[in-house]
């Protein structure tokens, strides 16, 4: 059994060791001249105005749930579509009921005002 | 034939049906409470739904009970062996019903009084009870381990249901991440298990399980872990460090819901894993252990409950001894033992709800009502509530006519009978302890004056809650024979 494990270890070996060596050889290769315009954000928008730790209103995750909550329904939704025809009516109920407890929760947010930006 | 056919049968959809009727009514809660319902004062009627969805629950239970005594088989198994309804799991049902509609009876008035009485909360007692439902009856570690987060999941939402109250959103956080990270030691178990046995089912696994010798590491490490993730949700010494602060935290109500409900769920799991399951095999392994957390339960759960001032804190530490009683009767392991399992979870349930809801009585406006000093004078003021409180803490402390005093009797009797005399010696010796605290409440009731002149927050649903509760304790314990057949009848093997 132990044997089998053998070719991950050894993949893992080389995984580590790789980047390793490959930063340990740019380190010892490069010439090192830093200077303040060259530690900028290279073509990374506009500098930066203040600290990215900041706080901000609690509202973005709620949508960001909501968005994940719609993203993973269309991810179920696709295997469905590919097997629709196979499927068959069954299917089709599957899916409905699947939608129809999606759509109470999409319902209930909007009355709660969980959409809304005040 | 209808076109589902070839993906399930009838008995599929048979054996989920009590669970599809909470989610359902969940659903509905959740919808009615801005459809019919607008108005604040009006969300109490939301309970008629409540009670619909307990009546079609139980009468789904009623039912799967009835298919399983006229086929006269032991077992409803649905989705391939994914969900096995067996009288055991029926049994931890009938419980979760009784604890769901009891708390979600006599919630109304304490969540006005808190300024927190959303239609959601109903929801979140049958979405709760739904995952409940898939612990008692799952018998796949997938199913299982959803059943458990649903529940969980329910659970974090209310004990921070009380917004504006800093202590309860303080409670949630420490109860959401230590519930995170035991969850993550249970997977960790479940996905050595499934190592051992390259399937999900219960049932493979303990064949699998069965076929290594008994002190195999790799079982052991399952075992371990496992039994971390366990004992966390029963909050058994050393895992208990949650419940103290997420009992206290949260609203009276809920704290009731979660020490009955919750830990109810979690034994039934415990069992299921442990005695009737893929760890059975390994019984050597963990008698010791299991004994050795049993009475460091029983220790601290008394001795830190003797110091609390704070009554949901005094009642958490003698909810977590009681977590130790009954792993003493999972020591034990014989069928006396396991039988006390459920006649204790049963009693236990009754009692605890009873005790919380007193508590929850003494919530008034401005008044918090939770330390042994607002107890102070309860005879002269309603003598109805002391003398009602005083029932559940004799049944709390095992005294003898009360319902208590059975649970402990049969826990007590499986020790003996399987030469377990340390353990049952030591287990009696915490009883006298136990009296001593519980019955500092019973002195502040009966013999202090009182400490203000405020009439209780009484309202009807928490009177009948309360009634039931007392009664139920009472009879138990002065005519156990039904009860007791029934715990009897549940026993698998």
């Amino acid at each position: 059994m132990p044997r089998e494990y053998l070719p991950i270890l050894i993949f893992l070996a080389i995984a580590i060791a790789f980047p390793v060596a490959a930063i340990a050889a740019a380190r010892l290769i490069r010439p090192a001249a830093p200077f303040r315009t060259k530690l900028e954000a290279y073509e990374c928008g506009i500098k930066a105005a203040s600290d990215s730790r900041g706080r901000y209103t609690v509202r973005f995750y709620i949508i960001a749930i909501l968005f994940v909550i719609f993203d993973v329904e269309t991810i179920f939704l696709f295997p469905w579509a590919v097997r629709y025809k196979q499927l068959g009516w069954f299917g089709v109920a599957e899916v409905a009921v699947f939608l129809a407890i999606l759509a109470v929760g999409y319902v209930w947010a909007f009355k709660k005002g969980a959409l809304e930006w005040v | 034939m209808s076109p589902f056919s070839q993906y399930y049968t009838s008995l599929d959809h048979f054996s989920i049906i009590p669970a599809v009727m909470l989610a359902l009514f969940g659903c509905a809660v959740l919808l009615f409470d801005f459809l019919i319902f607008p108005d604040p004062r009006q969300r109490k009627w939301l309970l008629i739904f409540v009670a619909l969805a307990e009546v079609f629950t139980g009468y789904g239970l009623y039912q799967q009970q009835a298919w399983l005594a006229v086929n006269g088989v032991a077992e409803i198994s649905g989705f391939g062996g994914s969900v096995t309804v067996d009288g055991f799991g029926i049994f931890f049902n009938w419980i979760f019903v009784a604890a769901a509609i009891l708390v979600a009876v006599a919630s109304y008035k304490y969540l006005e009084t808190a300024g927190e009485h959303h239609g959601e909360y109903y929801g979140l007692i049958l979405f709760a009870q739904c995952g409940m439902y898939f612990l008692a009856t799952g018998t796949d570690l997938i199913t299982l381990f959803i059943g458990l987060e649903l529940m969980a999941l329910c659970f974090y939402v209310m004990v921070g249901f009380l917004r504006s109250d800093k202590r309860s959103n303080e409670a949630a956080m420490k109860y959401l991440l230590l519930g995170a990270f035991s969850s993550g030691f249970l997977v960790y178990g479940f996905s050595v298990m499934y190592g051992i046995a390259g399937s999900t089912k219960l049932a493979e696994i303990t064949m699998a399980i069965e076929a290594r010798p008994a002190w195999d590491p790799v079982v052991f490490l399952a075992l371990a872990t496992t039994a971390v993730g366990l004992l966390f949700k029963i909050a058994a010494v050393p895992f208990h460090m949650w419940a103290p602060d997420a009992y206290e935290g949260a609203p009276v109500t809920v704290t009731a819901y979660l020490a009955v409900a919750s830990k109810a769920a979690s034994i039934a799991f415990l069992l299921r894993l442990f005695y009737y399951g893929p760890l059975a095999p390994a019984r050597q392994a963990w008698e010791p252990m299991l004994a050795v957390v049993a009475v460091a339960t029983l220790t601290i759960g008394n001795l830190a409950a003797i110091n609390q001032t704070n009554i949901k804190r005094l009642l958490a530490y003698s909810s977590i001894s009681h977590a130790g009683y009954m792993l003493l009767g999972l020591v034990a392991g014989n069928r006396t033992g396991i039988n006390g399992i459920l006649v204790y979870i049963m009693v236990y349930t009754f009692m605890t709800l009873g005790a919380f809801l007193v508590v929850a009585a003494l919530r008034r406006k401005n008044i918090i009502g939770e330390d042994l000093d607002d107890f102070a004078g309860l005879m002269r003021k309603s003598p109805g509530y002391a003398v009602l409180m005083l029932i559940f803490l004799l049944s709390l402390a095992g005294i003898p006519p009360t319902a208590g005093f059975l649970g402990k009797y049969y826990i007590f009797l499986a020790l003996i009978q399987t030469g377990h005399y340390a353990l049952a010696v030591v287990a009696t010796l915490y009883v006298a302890v136990a009296i001593y605290y519980y019955f500092k409440i019973v002195r502040s009731m009966f013999t202090r004056p009182e400490a203000e002149e405020s009439p209780l927050a009484s309202s009807f649903g928490l009177r009948l809650a309360l009634g039931v509760s007392g009664v139920l304790t009472l009879v138990i314990g002065i005519y156990p024979e039904p009860f007791l057949k029934l715990a009897q009848g549940s026993l698998l093997r």
